[in-house]
């Protein structure tokens, strides 16, 4: 029977595959007493047992299909399931109290996390907890007959639905075999969202009961077109979406066309359109829509992929690959923003009432210094390959700009002491996202060569509305003159004070906000790198001359962000005529 | 018995990779192996009670081994220790 849900568009295009659901089972048990411990011990076993070749076969998948590497973690869950002091502890209870295996192992667990997650100044034992709760959740799986999702182990070519998506979920996909995704929640800016257009894989988001309506291997299109979601198709509407697939990727093939075009508009002005990346992976991506430079590289993936801390030459490594690859165009290097959403299996944090207001992104940095020196020097070393911007985000007071930028001076006098090489034109930036910067941004241009502004956080947090949630989602509202004029005192103070203003935010690649942007004298637009040729093409329809009024309209005169869409659509009507 | 004292001087002390390999060796022999600090003793042949010890830089720790082959497992040990530049 065919069903269609309405999502979210979160990532263009179209794929038609079988359904992978990536949905925990309920693990929710009762402890009980057993009156024979006996037949109790050798349940027990037999869970240890089928979780072994469970995890032996997942480890060999994982280190076909993902590498070594990231199979090294089903090696420490085989280690931990065949501990003596673990399950040899959960055998003790269960023959002691005569207890249910269940309650044994849940106990067991628990003491174990909890001396791992107590050991707060070691982030590397603190991983182990998480892999203590990994083999526990799997063996009790098996106590209780259910089944695991598996996502390392997948192995042909599947729609992966889940209620969400977070980072590290995403991390352990096997992207080889990934179509698309759909979920439950989320928006456009949701993280899921953004790995999909970064992976430029189709998305629905916020279809509200995809994991309820369809089932493992039914038939699944994601229109990230639309934002539909379409269980069972018939083959009419298979063969729809096919030409509908073609009609896009068509659309896609004469923007294409621009890809070695500059950024120009109508009129013959010249501005920078460059992308967004996570890893340098994505730059197969940027080099194939034409970037003219990255805007922003999201460092903290490098951490969220690893099992670990990565060390500095891991890190070097990866920030050279991308400037290198960019051939001296500029790279904007932006350091770890974990914390808010972004998690770290290794590195426990306080779990906070608001993350979003709590200690994120350079407010972690600067409380874990030897955290934030190693990214430093990783990226100080990287400089001398090219065009390096290093951007700090989350900046809210000059005293937090200061501070890092005196660690950051700290390190490249320490590292051209030892005769290390530094390139000579790296620029040292910031995000504006905390609206505090924003207001004070005259301030803040004298003291850094570029800003880039988030739109997402600064959205965000100038609406006080989680991007998250659903409930609040009409207040996240690029176009509201608040955030609008927010964007512009940010861009008139960096012009005042003779440096460049970009935005990495999604708004820059988004065709209502563009124009407005670009009649405030954006210098510099970093988007996905799938949203480059069609935000070049939108610029060659514009006249500078045309959007004169455009910014002063949209700050002081509409009073809803409704006005400014309509007064952007107008625009474009007289363009296109 | 055999016995053996360590200084452990890696930056991170005995984390993931290092304990996983002194666990893989401790594990080789039909000794009884042990790894003290701090007071407490925990079977080296046990990754998690290894890890729960949380053996950070600057530790002194000693590993004492007691059974057939206890002279090459301490050997063995040793071994490790230095090759992963964990201790002293």
């Amino acid at each position: 029977m065919t069903k269609i849900l309405k999502g979210i568009a979160a990532s263009d295009g179209i794929a038609v595959a079988p359904a992978y659901l990536l949905v925990e089972p309920d693990l929710s048990f009762t402890k009980t007493t057993v009156s024979d411990a006996v037949s109790e011990l050798d349940r027990f076993k037999n869970a240890i047992t089928a979780s072994t070749s469970e995890v032996e076969a997942i480890r060999d998948s994982a280190k076909e299909s993902l590498g070594e590497d990231e199979a090294q973690v089903f090696e420490a869950h085989l280690m931990i399931l065949n501990d003596p002091e673990f399950t040899g502890a959960i055998e003790t209870e269960i023959k002691d109290q005569k207890i249910n295996s269940e309650a044994a192992l849940d106990e067991t667990a628990q003491k174990f996390i909890a001396i791992f997650e107590g050991m707060t100044d070691n982030a590397y034992m603190q991983q182990r907890a998480a892999d203590v709760r990994d083999v526990s959740k799997r063996i009790m799986a098996h106590l209780l007959n259910k089944e695991l999702p598996n996502p390392a182990a997948i192995d042909h070519e599947v729609i992966v639905v889940a209620h969400d998506l977070t980072p590290s979920d995403t991390a352990q996909l096997n992207k080889q075999f990934v179509k698309g995704f759909v979920t439950d929640i989320g928006g456009r800016t949701a993280h899921s969202a953004i790995m999909a257009r970064s992976l430029e894989l189709p998305a629905v988001v916020g279809t509200e009961s995809i994991t309820a309506d369809v089932e493992n291997g039914q038939t699944l299109v994601v229109d990230g077109l639309n934002g539909d979601a379409v269980i069972e198709p018939s083959d009419t509407q298979v063969a729809d979406y096919k030409q509908k697939s073609e009609a896009f990727l068509a659309q896609k093939a004469e923007w294409e066309k621009l890809k070695n075009e500059p950024s120009v508009t109508a009129d013959g002005k010249e501005f920078t359109i460059a992308a967004n990346i996570g890893t340098p992976n994505d730059m197969q991506g940027v080099n194939d829509n034409g970037a003219e430079a990255i805007g922003l590289y999201r460092t903290e993936f490098l951490y969220m992929d690893s099992k670990d801390f990565p060390t500095e030459d891991q890190q070097f490594e990866a920030y050279k690959e991308v400037i290198e690859g960019m051939h001296g165009k500029q790279v904007i290097i932006r350091t770890m923003d974990i914390g808010g959403d972004k998690h770290l299996d290794y590195w426990d944090l306080p779990d906070e009432m608001n993350p979003f207001l709590g200690i994120r992104a350079i407010r972690l940095s600067l409380k874990n210094e030897d955290i934030f020196r190693t990214q430093l020097r990783a990226l100080l070393r990287a400089s001398a390959y090219g065009k390096l911007g290093i951007m700090f985000p989350m900046i809210g007071t000059l005293n937090e700009l200061r501070k890092a930028k005196a660690i950051l001076a700290e390190e490249k006098t320490k590292l051209v002491n030892d005769g290390v090489k530094v390139g000579d034109n790296l620029e040292v930036g910031m995000m504006i996202e905390v609206p505090a910067a924003a207001v004070l941004a005259d301030q803040f241009a004298k003291e850094v060569d570029f800003f880039s502004i988030g739109t997402n956080d600064l959205i965000q947090y100038t609406m006080a509305a989680d991007r998250g949630n659903d409930n609040v989602s009409y207040l996240y509202q690029p176009a509201n003159p608040s955030v609008l004029r927010l964007i512009k005192h940010t861009i008139d103070a960096a012009h005042e004070n003779g440096i460049w203003c970009g935005m990495c935010g999604e708004a820059a690649g988004d065709s209502t906000m563009f124009p407005i942007l670009l009649s405030m004298g954006l210098d510099e637009y970093s988007m996905s790198a799938t949203s480059i040729l069609r935000i070049r093409s939108l610029m060659k329809k514009l006249n500078t001359e045309d959007l004169k009024e455009l910014a002063n309209k949209a700050c002081y005169i509409s009073e809803t962000a409704e006005e400014n869409e309509q007064l952007v659509a107008d625009l474009m009507n007289q363009v296109d005529k | 018995m055999e016995k053996c004292d360590f200084h452990i001087v890696a930056e991170t002390g005995i984390h993931a990779r290092p304990a996983t390999l002194l666990v893989q060796a401790a594990s080789k022999f039909g000794s009884d192996i042990n790894l003290e600090y701090n007071g407490k003793s925990v079977n080296l042949k046990s990754i998690m009670g290894v890890m729960s010890l949380g053996v950070g830089k600057g530790a002194d720790v000693t590993i004492t081994a007691d059974g057939d082959d206890e002279k090459d497992a301490i050997a063995a040990i040793s071994d490790t220790m230095k090759k992963e530049g964990l201790a002293e």
